[in-house]
């Protein structure tokens, strides 16, 4: 046993917490707008189907899983909370309008397919129909806002780089969901979904860099950070993932396409976190270290988390492929 | 516009009392499904699959409206309370964090197979995936009661103060999340859930049952709603005395950690002893509805039964009065009825167990149709005491959000204005009515529409073999 001496004196072995917290966080953020993000995208694609029989799968689709997607912005916010309470904080209440109209297309999105499946008339399924769309789509963008003013310290919650990085995620989204729902239910949808597919990842592409012209104006010593290597790398890289993504999806390899996605999806947030540190909070300069909790609490959600993040990546392996392979006609919402 | 300190309180409020209905549905649900799930798989019985699945519809509604009013209180302690989540952070963080981890990621990645995977997975893991979805509810209501019983007792912190601000520092963890608050609050909750689930099963049983055998009236499905009223009513007979026997130490303890906290549910002003309880109080005055005081109450009073409740059987003992207190009174009147309510109900589930009980026991349960009516005039009433149970505890608690550490006032976020705070509570009561009208209109469905029956059963299709079948079942019934 571990004493608590011990675990008031210094880190966990030594490590290096503040930095791996600020990481974890990072990953958490990222799991989720990949996860929840083809959910979105599926949402956002359902718009572009006509026939009950289509808009019927997409839901089907992401039926099992939209909810535990979800919740690793929960365990987001948490980790926020727990581990940088002051950024968290001042974080939210700065974006207060922002993080509400975040949470109210949380709550359109999840619960249009429940009441869509209420009732089988036309007008119903239409109007529910839409919210489901509505909020499929302004979930990511709103998170993108944030995330844009997050980065560049914005006070203001509507600015240029925020709605950059908001137009950039959803499309983003898009292209997960193509992926998604190619996997999920090729036969049953139509050949258009692989077109939608492609042209978000084009449109993406020209988001990223319209998004990084305006950081470099934006951000105060924005051209030298942009040339930092790492970043260059990983921009070229996105180029590349990009054009994979297409062919994958042409050839219907749907699961490589979906990786690459996932990928996209993860360097897209490493760039963020790799232009944001030190800081944690830029808009008042507050960095990991100024921010991050006592020696005590951070020990032991450290422990925390690494016993219940293994447990919690097998909870999503039981539900994924209990749910592998493309949805069966008997299956719906 | 609204004062941004009361529109944050106000916002609060509402929505965690909506929010509350849903998490009380689930995990009040969870024990049923699990028994119901077991029962289906190890049984040929058509009932309980029909349990499981109605029962399960209900779950999942109510699973997935908890989830999106859950996410908001998360995210409302940082935007409404950042003051307070930067100073408490250390301490109520870190259980919100672990909450997340541990709990929400089990119900909701289980859910997914819970609700959609039956004909997916085998039994086995069917009936875990039950087990994981109950066990994930339950070690919520942990967390996050562990998160609040500690802003009610603090303990095992030390106060700090940082960059000229005061800042809670965790010392002892065990002392803090197992404070004294905690078991009485979980056992409380736990039960409450139970009870109101139990209560809404009845309920929902009793009015086809009445229909059926009182009015007779054709019912589909009449066996489904009579075992439905029998299980409600067993749970019944367990969880309402233990909510009331219970409830009696908790109020003893509220005594002892949180004395003006019970001095305002006894309106106890000034500090006196052989202080009476009234069961049945009605003020002197008009004025008494909404400033009540114990001495100026009329009714059916227990003679130092106040005082005998605080201090666990000393019917002269002194209970120390609002008066007395250097902080300034919570809203007495509400904290005063609300109490008052609570209690009263739930005598009034201890009767009705008792009155079922009796009437099953007699063999009558079917035919009586007063008992029919009372329980259905009582379906909600489980779910009503349990918001009153929280206005107690919430409201009595005032002026602090941390006892004796961190006054609410002082909480809320520095650079909130009322413009965007007022925007932000209109905006909850509006969608939070239409979100509760929804739920409560799903539900109603679920309710009308009745149990799966005929060949929509599982269990019917297996024992037609001839039929085919194009699902891939895996592990069907092997049921030894």
């Amino acid at each position: 046993m571990i004493s608590l001496e011990s675990l008031t004196a210094g880190p966990l072995f030594g490590l290096p917490l503040p930095e791996l917290w600020f990481i974890l966080l990072f990953v958490m953020l990222a799991t989720f707008l990949f996860l929840d993000g083809f959910d979105f995208g599926a949402g956002a694609i359902f718009a572009l189907l006509e026939s009950e029989d289509e808009r019927e799968t997409v839901l089907a689709a992401i039926g099992p899983f939209w909810d535990g997607n979800e919740v690793w912005l929960v365990v987001f916010g948490g980790a926020l909370f727990a581990a940088f309470p002051p950024a968290y904080a001042g974080l939210f209440s700065r974006h207060y309008l922002l993080m509400f109209g975040i949470l109210g297309a949380l709550i359109l999105r999840g619960l249009a397919p429940e009441m869509y499946e209420q009732r089988h008339d036309a007008q119903w399924q239409r109007w529910w129909g839409r919210a489901f769309v509505v909020g499929s789509i302004l979930a990511p963008f709103l998170l993108g806002v944030f995330a844009g003013n997050w980065l560049v310290g914005a006070t203001a919650s509507l600015t240029l780089v925020g709605l950059g990085v908001g137009v950039t995620l959803t499309l983003l989204t898009v292209v997960s969901g193509a992926a998604f729902l190619q996997l999920k239910a090729r036969k049953r949808l139509p050949e258009a979904v692989t077109m939608y597919g492609s042209v978000a990842a084009g449109g993406y592409l020209i988001a990223v860099i319209i998004t990084l012209g305006i950081l470099a104006v934006r951000l105060p010593d924005g051209i030298s950070v942009l040339l930092d290597p790492g970043i260059i790398v990983l921009v070229g890289a996105t180029i590349g993932l990009a054009t994979g993504y297409v062919v994958a999806l042409r050839q219907e390899q749907s699961l490589r396409a979906l990786g690459m996605a996932a990928i996209m999806t993860y360097g897209f947030v490493t760039v963020v976190a790799i232009l944001m540190y030190p800081a944690i909070d830029p808009a008042t300069g507050a960095t990991v270290q100024d921010t991050i909790v006592s020696t005590l609490p951070l020990n032991l959600m450290t422990i925390g988390a690494s016993l219940l993040l293994p447990l919690v990546a097998m909870y999503f392996i039981v539900l994924y492929s209990a749910f592998s392979g493309p949805i069966t006609p008997e299956e719906g919402y | 516009m609204i004062d941004p300190v009361i529109a944050s309180r106000l916002q609060f409020a509402v929505t965690t009392i909506v929010h509350i209905i849903f998490p009380v549905m689930s995990m009040g649900l969870a024990p049923f499904l699990i028994y119901f799930t077991w029962k289906n798989i190890r049984t040929d019985e058509p009932i309980y699959e029909q349990l499981r699945r109605f029962w399960t519809n209900i779950f999942a509604i109510s699973f997935v409206v908890g989830t999106v009013t859950g996410i908001v209180l998360e995210f409302e302690f940082g935007t409404n309370f950042a003051a307070f989540a930067t100073a408490a952070g250390e301490l109520f963080g870190g259980p919100l964090a672990i909450e997340g981890m541990m709990a929400f990621m089990l119900e909701a990645t289980f859910l997914g197979v819970f609700v959609f995977g039956r004909d997916r997975v085998g039994d086995k893991l069917y009936f875990l995936s039950s087990v994981a979805v109950g066990a994930g509810t339950w070690l919520s209501a942990v967390w996050i009661l562990i998160a609040n019983s500690w802003m009610q007792t603090p303990r095992g912190y030390e106060l700090v103060t940082e960059n000229g601000q005061m800042v809670v520092h965790l010392v002892d963890p065990m002392a803090a999340y197992l404070n004294p608050r905690f078991g009485y609050m979980f056992v409380h909750m736990q039960n409450a859930a139970v009870e109101s689930v139990a209560l809404f099963m009845t309920g929902v049983g009793a009015y086809y049952v009445f229909r059926h055998h009182v009015w007779g009236y054709p019912v589909e499905n009449p066996q489904f709603w009579e075992a439905t009223l029998k299980i409600g009513l067993v749970a019944l007979l367990i969880t309402a005395p233990l909510q009331v026997l219970h409830g009696d130490m908790y109020g003893r303890h509220v005594a002892e950690t949180q004395p003006q906290k019970f001095a305002a549910m006894e309106a106890v002003w000034e500090t006196e002893s052989y202080v009476p309880e009234y069961i049945v109080a009605v003020p002197t005055s008009v004025d008494g509805f909404t400033n009540p005081r114990a001495k100026e109450l009329f009714g059916i009073g227990i003679p130092g039964g106040a005082s005998w409740l605080a201090s666990g059987g000393d019917p002269t003992a002194e209970i120390r009065g609002l008066n007395d207190f250097e902080t300034e009174a919570p809203p007495v009147a509400i904290v005063f009825w609300a109490f008052r309510a609570m209690v009263g109900l739930g005598f009034w589930f201890i009767l009705l167990a008792f009155w079922g009980g009796y009437r099953w026991y007699k063999g009558q349960l079917l035919e009586d149709g007063l008992l029919h009516k009372a329980l259905m005039g009582s379906s909600l009433l489980g779910i009503v005491a349990v918001e009153l149970g929280w206005i107690v505890t919430e409201v009595g608690r005032q002026p602090w959000v941390i006892q004796d550490v961190m006054r609410t006032s002082a909480g809320v976020s520095p650079g909130l204005t009322g413009t965007e705070a007022t925007i932000t509570l209109i905006g909850f009561v509006g969608v939070y009515t239409a979100l509760l009208g929804l739920y409560t209109y799903v539900v109603w469905r679920i309710i009308r529409n009745g149990p799966p029956d005929g060949d929509d059963l599982r269990v019917n299709r297996e024992r037609a073999p001839a039929q085919e079948q194009e699902t891939p079942v895996a592990g069907v019934a092997d049921d030894d």
